[in-house]
C-alpha cells in the first residue's frame, strides 16, 4: 500500500518542495523571522569600507589655493553684516545689498530672487508628482516674501552646460556669527573660484533667505530655476521694489540668471558645537529615502578627514549608544568575529564591541531618516531635481569671537569646499559609479542594497507561504466538513463553497478602501479653523471608527451570514490579509526601502501570528496562552500611534508625551510628501485592522 | 627652394615600434636616393620682384595676395580682445593654372574638388559673453560663435548631390584640420537650413559638433595655411600658452570662390582666417584688487599680454596693419569725462584723436585714425587707430601698448534683444527647451527703419536644430511676449519646421518672428520627451548626459556694419573693408547639456545571464511537457526499482552481505529511498568536515 502510493505521487521535485514549505509554515516562518532580525542586527557587521568608485574625483590631488588672503576677505565681509547687526533695522535688506555688492566686486553675475514662502499643505493627489510650475498659494502669503542672493561664475573656458551649486542659509533677521561664518566660508572660496583657471563648471552661490525655514528658499529657488512661470501677470521677479538706498542695490535685477544642469550641490552650515572637537556633520537623507550618490560623501569624507584634519560624523541615535542590549550584542558579536577568525584569519568578520555599538546607532538612525521620507536639510530639494546633494555642517569647539581661532576654521572649511569643488569639477559626466541605494554605518562606512536587501527578504519570506498553507488548509478542511453534511450540500453549495475566499477577499478589500479614507480625512479635519494637535487627533480616530463601521455595516454585513459556516473561515481571511499585506510591501520596498523594512519589522509577526483568541483561551495549553499573550503585546504594538508612542518614550522618556505629538509627526509626513504616509494609511493600519478582527474573530 | 627631411619615432614609421630609433645615436646623417624632383617653371618677371627685399611693397605675383591684420579692443570687463585677420587670395584657377604661389593647394584643392561656393568652419572654445563684450558690431556679430565645431557650406552643385558633396568635404576637413568633423557626415548632425540661416537655395548645409575640444592639435594645420606661418609676421604673437589662457578662443576659417566672374577683384578664392582670442592682461592677475575703488582699466601691452613682441611683417604679406578699437561706448564716455574736465582745465584736447590725453596712453604713434561716421544720429562713434608694422624688423620690434590713467566704465553695445536658452522641466522623461529675448537698453535707441505697414515691428529669426532623440514636439510652441501668452499668428511670421525623424534626421525649426517694438521681453517654449538610444548608440561618456546645439538668433533688421569716411586706405585694408560689410546682427545662445537615462553598462552580461537561466527553465519544462507520456514514468520507474537500486547501494549491500557472511538480499523498494537520503547527509557531512578540516589546518 505505502510503496505503490509513493511511487503513484511522486511529483516533481519543485512541487514536493512547496508542499514541503507549506506543511511546515510554521518552522519556516519561525526560522525566517528570527533569521530576517538577526540579518538585519548583523548589518553592522557586514558594513564595507567606502571607497571612491569614479576614478575622474581625484580628490586631494591637487594642493589647496586658498589663502589667508581669501580668509581676510571673507573676514572682511563677516565684520560688515555683523556690523550690520547691531541695528536691527533694516539689517535684512542691507544685507543683501552688501553681499550682492561683494559678490559682484569679485566678478560675479548676481540677481536676486524673490519668492513667498509656501505653506506647507496637504495634497492629496500630489504624492510622487513633479513640482509644478507657477503653483502659488493664493492666499496670505502674499505679503510675505523672502529674498534670495545669486552670485554665479562663470567657468572661464568652460561652455556653462554644467554648473556646481553651494548654498548658504543665511538669516539675516537672527544675525549672529554663526549665521555669517557659513557666508565667510562660501565667499572665501567664492573669491578664489573667480580667479583660478581650471574650473570647468560654472559655480552658482545661493544665500539662502532661511528666515521662512531653510527649505523653503531653496526650494523655491530651484523651482524657479527649472520650471518657472513666463505668464505671470503679477510676477514677483518683475516687481521693482527697491528699498535699499543704496545706489548699488538698483542694479541688480530680479529676473532668474541661469547656468547649465547642476552636477552637484553643497549646503553649508556652521553649529555651535560641545564637543571636543571640530566635526563635521552630513546630512545626506533627501525626500522618500533617496540618498546622493555615495561617492559625494566620500569625497566629503575623505577630504575632512585626511586633508583637513576635521572629525566627519553622521546622524547617530543617542540613546542607542548607552544601551545594554546592544552593547551585550556588540560583545557576542565579537567574539563571534574572533571565533570565525581563529577558523580563517582571512575571514575580517571580527568587529569590536564598541564599534559594534556605534555602527548600531548610526545604521539605526540612517533606517529611521530614511524611512520617514522626510528630506533632513535642504539638500532635499535638489534630490527632486536629480541632483546630488548634502548639507554640510560644521561645528566648532570654542566660540567664533576669537578672530585666530576664526580665521584657522575658515581656511580649513574653505579648503574642504574648494577641494570637493575641485574634484566634482573634474567629472566629465554625472555621478553614476558609486551606489545609490546604501545605509551608512559610520562616514566611511556603508551597507550597500545587495547586503539589506537579505533581511528584508528573510523576513518577507514567509508571508507567502503562511497564506498558501492557511489557503491549502482551508480547502483541506471543507471537503470533510462537507462530507458530514453530504446529503444536504447540492451542487451549488459546492460551487459557493469553492468560491468562498471572495469574502474574505472582499472584507479585505473594504479595510483597505477604509484606509485609504483614512489617509484622506487629515485633509479636512486640517481645514478646521484654530484647533490643537490633540483634538485633531482625536476627531481623526472617531471618524476612522465611525467610517469603517458605516462601511462595515454597508458592505460586509448582509454577506457574512449567508452560510452559517465560520468554521475556518479566519484562516482564509488571514490568508487574504497576509497576501494583501505582502503585496503592500513588496511595493512599498521599491518605493521606499527602509519604511518597508520597519514596516515589515513591526507588523510581520502580529501578521504570521494572528489567531482568534477565542480558540486560545478554549486551547488551555501552554502554547496557545503564550501565543495569546504574544498576540495582544504585538495587537498593541504595531498600532501605529501605540508604536509612536512608545518609541517616543524610549528615546525620549515617557514624561513629555502628548496625544497631539502624532498629529504633528503625520503632519510633517503628508506636509513632505513622504510615501511613508501613505503606507501607513494604505497597508500597515489596515493590516493591523484585519488581524485585529482576526483576533476577535467569534469562531 | 629647400628640402626637409624628419625624423619620425611614431608606430607606422618604426614598423609597429619593433624599430625604434635610439636618439643616443645623435646626430644623424641621412642621405637620399632616388630622389627626383620636379619643378615648376618660374616666371622671373613677376616672382623675382615678389621677394625682392627692396619694398614693402609688393606685386601681385600671380594675383596672389596676403595681408594680414591684428585689431586689439579693450572690454569694459578688465580683459583685451585680440582678432588676428589673415586674407589670402588667388585667382581662379582655370585662369591662371593649377599652381599657387602663396594660397595653400590644399584649400585650392578642396575648393575645386568639392565645387564649395562659400564655406565656413570654426573652431571655438569658451563662450562669448554677450552682455560683458557687445553684440551688436560686426566684430561680435561674425566672429562669436558656438563652442565646439561649427560648419557650413555652399555647394555649386544640383541640389541631388549636396549631400554626398557635404559628406566628402567633411571627411577632407577632418583630415586637414585634425578634428572629429567627419560626424558631421551623419545625416543625423547636419541641416538644410533654408529661410533664416543664409539665402540659399537647397544647397547649403549646417553642422555643429558642440562638444569638440579645440586644441593646439587645430591651430597648427591652420597656421599652416599662411604663408609665413608663425614664424614671422602677426602671426608670430600666437604664444600658444598665452593665447589657450584666454576666457574666448575661436579660429575660423572661411572661403569664398567665385566661378570667373566678371569683376576682376572678386573672381578667384578668397580665403579668411581669423583667430578671436579674449585674453586677461597679467598685471591684474598678480595683483588681486577686491575693492570698487580701484576698478581702473588694466594697462596691458603686446607683450604682456602675448609675452611676445611682432618682429616685423611677414615679407610676403601685401599688408601688415594692426588696429587698436575703441567702441562707441568708451568714446562716448572718454567724450563725457573730458568734457567734465573742460570745466575745470583751461586746455581742451579736441580732435587729434586721444592718443595721449588725460585718460589713457597709447605707446606708439598711431599712423592712421578713423572715426566711425553715423549717419543717422549723433550718437558718440567708434575710434580705430591703425599702425603699420611695415618700419619694424627684428632688432627693432613693435609693441603697441596702452596705460590707463583714470577708471573708466563702461558697456559695449548690445544686441537689440539678449537671447538666453534654457532647459526646464526635471525627471528623465520629458523636459522643455525654453528660449527667452529680454529687450537690452541698446535697442532703444535704435533707428527704427523697420516700419512695415504703420507697425513697428523687430523682425527676429531663430534657427534652432534638435537632435533626434530630443522628441521635439512643435505643436506645443507656446509665445509669451512681454509675460502675457499670445497666439502664435501674432507673433510668427513665418515657420518652416522639418520634424525629426528617428536616426536619420535631426529637427530643424526655423522661426521669423515680428515683435512689437516696445516689447521689453519675450519667451518661447517647446516641450520634448527624452528618447531612448540603442545601446550601441551611447556615446562613451554617456552619463555626461546630451547636447542641444546652439540655437542662432538673428536680427536681420539691424545691420552690424561700421560707417568710414572714404579713404583709400580702407580699400587696403580686408579687415576693416569687412567691417564696412552689411550684415545682420546675429547671437548664438547657450549649448544645453540633457542628461538621458542611460543603461548600465555592465548590465548585458546580468541580461544575458538572466536570459539565459529563464530560457533554460522555459525550454526545460516545455519539453519536459512535450515528451512526457503518462504513466510512462510510473512504469520505468516501477520496473527500475524492481530490478535494481543504484549500483553504489548495490556494491555496499554486496560488500556489507559479504563482510557479514549472510546471503545478498534483495532491497526492497522503500528502503532505497529512505537509504539515499541517509547517505546523502552522510555525503554531505563528509564533505563538509574535509572541508572544514582542510580550511583550518591549511587556508
Amino acid at each position: 500500500m505505502a510503496e505503490t502510493e509513493v511511487s503513484k505521487k511522486r511529483k516533481r521535485p519543485i512541487v514536493r518542495l512547496a508542499v514541503l514549505l507549506l506543511s511546515h509554515s510554521v518552522l519556516v516562518s519561525v526560522i525566517c523571522c528570527t533569521a530576517g532580525v538577526f540579518g538585519l542586527l548583523l548589518l553592522p557587521v557586514l558594513a564595507k569600507n567606502t571607497y571612491i568608485s569614479e576614478n575622474a574625483l581625484m580628490p586631494g590631488s591637487a594642493s589647496s589655493m586658498l589663502s589667508n588672503q581669501e580668509v581676510s576677505e571673507a573676514n572682511k565681509l563677516i565684520k560688515e553684516l555683523n556690523n550690520l547687526h547691531s541695528n536691527p533695522l533694516g539689517a535684512t535688506t542691507e544685507s543683501h545689498g552688501i553681499i550682492a555688492k561683494y559678490m559682484s566686486n569679485l566678478g560675479a553675475q548676481v540677481n536676486n530672487h524673490k519668492f513667498h514662502p509656501q505653506l506647507n499643505q496637504f495634497h492629496p493627489l500630489h504624492f510622487f508628482s513633479g513640482p509644478d510650475s507657477g503653483v502659488m498659494q493664493e492666499n496670505s502669503t502674499r505679503s510675505l516674501y523672502g529674498i534670495n542672493t545669486v552670485g554665479i561664475i562663470r567657468a572661464p573656458r568652460g561652455d556653462g552646460k554644467e554648473a556646481i551649486v553651494l548654498v548658504t542659509p543665511y538669516n539675516a533677521v537672527k544675525g549672529g556669527v554663526r549665521e555669517t561664518l557659513s557666508l565667510g566660508i562660501a565667499y572665501s572660496v567664492f573669491s578664489l573660484l573667480t580667479r583660478v583657471t581650471w574650473l570647468a563648471k560654472d559655480i552658482i552661490w545661493l544665500v539662502a533667505d532661511s528666515q521662512y525655514g531653510e527649505y523653503a528658499p531653496v526650494a523655491a529657488w530651484l523651482r524657479d530655476y527649472h520650471t518657472p512661470a513666463f505668464s505671470n501677470l503679477d510676477s514677483l521677479n518683475t516687481e521693482t521694489c527697491h528699498v535699499g538706498n543704496n545706489n548699488f542695490e538698483s542694479k541688480i535685477s530680479y529676473g532668474i540668471r541661469r547656468s547649465g544642469t547642476m552636477a552637484a550641490a553643497l549646503v553649508l552650515g556652521v553649529a555651535y558645537g560641545n564637543e571636543n572637537e571640530d566635526t563635521l556633520g552630513i546630512y545626506a537623507e533627501a525626500s522618500n529615502g533617496q540618498m546622493p550618490n555615495l561617492d559625494l560623501i566620500n569625497i566629503v569624507h575623505y577630504l575632512a578627514v585626511h586633508r583637513q584634519g576635521l572629525r566627519v560624523k553622521v546622524e547617530q541615535f543617542h540613546w542607542l549608544l548607552n544601551s545594554k542590549w546592544v552593547k551585550s550584542l556588540g560583545e557576542v558579536f565579537e567574539s563571534l568575529g574572533k571565533m570565525v577568525k581563529t577558523l580563517n584569519p582571512d575571514w575580517k568578520l571580527g568587529i569590536s564591541a564598541a564599534d559594534y555599538v556605534e555602527g548600531a546607532a548610526t545604521l539605526a538612525s540612517s533606517l529611521y531618516h530614511q524611512a520617514l521620507g522626510v528630506p533632513t536639510g535642504p539638500h532635499g530639494a535638489f534630490r527632486d531635481y536629480q541632483v546630488d546633494a548634502i548639507t554640510l555642517e560644521f561645528s566648532l569647539r570654542i566660540s567664533f569671537d576669537r578672530l585666530d581661532r576664526r580665521n584657522d576654521f575658515l581656511l580649513h572649511g574653505g579648503r574642504l569646499i574648494e577641494g570637493v569643488i575641485r574634484s566634482v569639477n573634474n567629472l566629465l559626466e554625472k555621478f553614476h559609479q558609486s551606489f545609490f541605494l546604501y545605509l551608512l554605518t559610520s562616514p566611511s562606512k556603508f551597507v550597500s542594497v545587495g547586503v539589506y536587501m537579505i533581511a528584508f527578504a528573510l523576513l518577507v519570506a514567509p508571508l507567502p507561504v503562511v497564506a498558501a498553507s492557511l489557503y491549502a488548509k482551508t480547502l483541506d478542511l471543507n471537503p470533510t466538513s462537507e462530507k458530514d453534511k453530504s446529503a444536504t450540500s447540492n451542487e451549488l453549495g459546492s460551487v459557493l463553497q469553492s468560491w468562498k475566499w471572495l469574502n474574505s477577499v472582499k472584507t479585505v478589500f473594504v479595510v483597505h478602501f477604509w484606509g485609504a479614507t483614512v489617509s484622506l480625512l487629515p485633509y479636512f479635519i486640517s481645514q478646521i479653523p484654530d484647533s490643537d494637535p490633540t483634538t485633531n487627533f482625536s476627531v481623526w480616530i472617531l471618524l476612522s471608527i465611525l467610517s469603517l463601521e458605516i462601511l462595515r455595516w454597508i458592505l460586509v454585513s448582509p454577506s457574512s451570514h449567508i452560510y452559517g459556516l465560520p468554521q475556518g473561515e479566519w484562516a482564509t481571511l488571514k490568508s487574504a490579509t497576509i497576501s494583501s499585506f505582502f503585496i503592500g510591501l513588496g511595493l512599498m520596498s521599491v518605493i521606499n526601502f527602509a519604511t518597508a523594512e520597519i514596516g515589515a519589522l513591526l507588523m510581520v509577526p502580529m501578521a504570521l501570528m494572528a489567531h482568534p483568541l477565542k480558540l486560545d483561551v478554549r486551547g488551555q495549553s501552554l502554547r496557545s496562552i503564550l501565543r495569546m499573550i504574544c498576540n495582544l503585546v504585538l495587537g498593541v504594538i504595531s498600532f501605529p500611534p501605540a508604536t509612536f508612542f512608545v518609541f517616543k518614550g524610549v528615546i525620549e522618556g515617557f514624561s513629555g508625551i502628548n496625544a497631539g505629538d502624532f498629529w504633528n509627526w503625520v503632519e510633517s509626513l503628508w506636509a513632505w510628501n513622504s510615501a511613508t504616509y501613505l503606507y501607513i494609511g494604505m497597508v500597515h493600519l489596515p493590516c493591523w485592522v484585519l488581524c485585529v478582527q482576526i483576533l476577535l474573530h467569534p469562531c | 627652394m629647400q628640402i626637409e627631411a624628419s625624423l619620425w619615432n611614431a608606430s607606422w614609421a618604426t614598423d609597429g615600434g619593433r624599430m625604434q630609433i635610439s636618439l643616443s645615436y645623435a646626430p644623424f646623417e641621412a642621405r637620399y636616393r632616388g630622389f627626383d624632383v620636379a619643378r615648376c617653371s618660374v616666371d622671373k618677371s613677376s616672382d623675382m620682384n615678389q621677394f625682392s627685399s627692396s619694398g614693402s611693397v609688393l606685386k601681385q605675383g600671380g594675383g596672389e595676395e596676403f595681408s594680414e591684420e591684428l585689431l586689439l579692443k579693450p572690454f569694459p570687463d578688465r580683459k583685451v580682445l585680440a582678432h588676428f585677420h589673415f586674407q589670402s587670395r588667388a585667382p581662379h584657377s582655370s585662369s591662371h593654372g593649377r599652381h599657387h604661389h602663396l594660397f595653400p593647394k590644399a584649400i585650392a584643392q578642396l575648393v575645386k574638388k568639392f565645387r564649395v561656393k562659400e564655406m565656413e568652419l570654426s573652431f571655438t572654445q569658451g563662450r562669448w559673453r554677450y552682455e560683458q563684450w557687445g553684440g551688436f558690431d560686426p566684430l561680435s556679430s561674425n566672429n562669436a560663435k558656438p563652442p565646439g565645431v561649427e560648419l557650413w557650406a555652399v555647394f555649386d552643385v544640383p541640389q541631388s548631390l549636396v549631400d554626398v558633396y557635404w559628406r566628402n568635404l567633411t571627411h577632407t576637413l577632418s583630415g586637414l584640420f585634425c578634428a572629429s568633423i567627419n560626424f558631421l557626415e551623419s545625416s543625423t548632425t547636419y541641416s538644410a537650413p533654408e529661410l533664416t540661416f543664409k539665402p540659399s537655395f537647397g544647397n547649403l548645409r549646417y553642422g555643429t559638433l558642440p562638444r569638440e575640444a579645440v586644441c593646439t592639435e587645430n591651430l597648427t594645420p591652420w597656421l599652416k595655411l599662411l604663408p609665413c606661418r608663425d614664424k614671422a609676421g602677426l602671426s608670430a604673437l600666437m604664444d600658444r600658452p598665452s593665447i589657450y589662457r584666454g576666457f574666448y578662443h575661436s579660429q575660423r576659417l572661411r572661403l569664398t570662390s567665385s566661378e570667373s566672374g566678371s569683376d576682376e577683384v572678386d573672381s578667384g578664392i578668397g580665403l579668411e582666417q581669423t583667430l578671436t582670442v579674449v585674453l586677461q592682461p597679467s598685471s591684474w592677475r598678480t595683483g588681486k584688487t577686491y575693492s570698487v575703488e580701484t576698478n581702473i582699466q588694466p594697462s596691458w601691452s603686446i607683450s604682456s599680454i602675448f609675452g611676445r613682441n611682432i618682429p616685423g611683417k611677414c615679407v610676403i604679406a601685401k599688408s601688415s596693419n594692426v588696429y587698436l578699437h575703441l567702441d562707441n561706448g568708451l568714446v562716448g564716455e572718454l567724450k563725457n569725462l573730458e568734457r567734465e574736465n573742460a570745466k575745470y582745465v583751461a586746455n581742451t584736447f579736441e580732435s587729434e584723436g586721444f592718443q595721449s590725453n588725460h585718460a589713457f596712453k597709447i605707446s606708439v604713434t598711431p599712423d592712421k585714425v578713423f572715426e566711425e561716421v553715423d549717419y543717422l544720429h549723433g550718437k558718440s562713434t567708434s575710434v580705430i587707430y591703425g599702425f603699420s608694422v611695415e618700419k619694424y624688423s627684428d632688432s627693432q620690434p613693435f609693441d603697441l601698448g596702452l596705460t590707463w590713467k583714470i577708471p573708466v566704465v563702461w558697456s559695449c553695445q548690445q544686441a537689440p534683444l539678449h537671447a538666453s536658452r534654457f532647459l526646464m522641466g526635471s525627471g528623465n522623461e520629458r523636459g522643455a527647451i525654453a528660449i527667452s529675448l529680454e529687450s537690452t537698453e541698446s535697442s532703444e535707441g535704435l533707428p527704427t527703419s523697420h516700419i512695415i505697414d504703420g507697425r513697428c515691428e523687430l523682425r527676429v529669426d531663430i534657427f534652432q536644430v534638435v537632435p533626434w532623440y530630443i522628441k521635439v514636439y512643435f505643436h506645443t510652441l507656446q509665445v509669451f511676449v512681454d509675460k502675457q501668452p499670445r497666439a502664435m499668428a501674432d507673433v510668427v511670421d513665418k515657420i518652416r519646421v522639418s520634424p525629426s525623424k528617428d536616426k536619420v534626421s535631426p529637427g530643424v525649426m526655423e522661426m521669423i518672428l515680428k515683435l512689437p517694438c516696445g516689447s521689453k521681453s519675450a519667451a518661447f517654449s517647446l516641450e520634448f520627451d527624452k528618447g531612448f538610444l540603442h545601446i550601441d548608440e551611447y556615446p562613451p561618456d554617456a552619463n555626461q548626459g546630451f547636447d542641444i546645439p546652439s540655437a542662432l538668433i538673428s536680427f536681420p533688421s539691424f545691420n552690424a556694419r561700421m560707417n568710414f569716411s572714404e579713404d583709400e586706405f580702407l580699400n587696403n585694408s580686408p579687415i576693416l573693408s569687412k567691417f564696412q560689410e552689411t550684415s545682420p546682427v546675429l547671437s548664438y545662445t547657450e549649448v544645453l547639456l540633457i542628461p538621458l537615462t542611460t543603461p548600465d553598462f555592465s548590465m548585458p552580461y546580468n541580461v544575458i545571464t538572466i536570459t539565459c537561466t529563464v530560457f533554460a527553465l522555459y525550454f526545460g519544462s516545455l519539453l519536459n511537457v512535450l515528451r512526457r507520456r503518462v504513466d510512462e514514468e510510473e512504469r520505468i520507474l516501477r520496473s527500475r526499482a524492481g530490478r535494481k537500486a543504484g549500483w553504489i547501494s548495490q556494491l555496499l549491500s554486496r560488500l556489507s552481505a559479504k563482510l557479514r557472511g549472510r546471503p545478498q538480499e534483495q532491497p526492497t523498494s522503500s528502503l532505497p529511498y529512505s537509504f539515499i537520503s541517509f547517505r546523502l547527509v552522510l555525503k554531505i557531512l563528509l564533505v563538509a568536515s574535509i572541508a572544514v578540516t582542510w580550511q583550518y589546518y591549511f587556508g
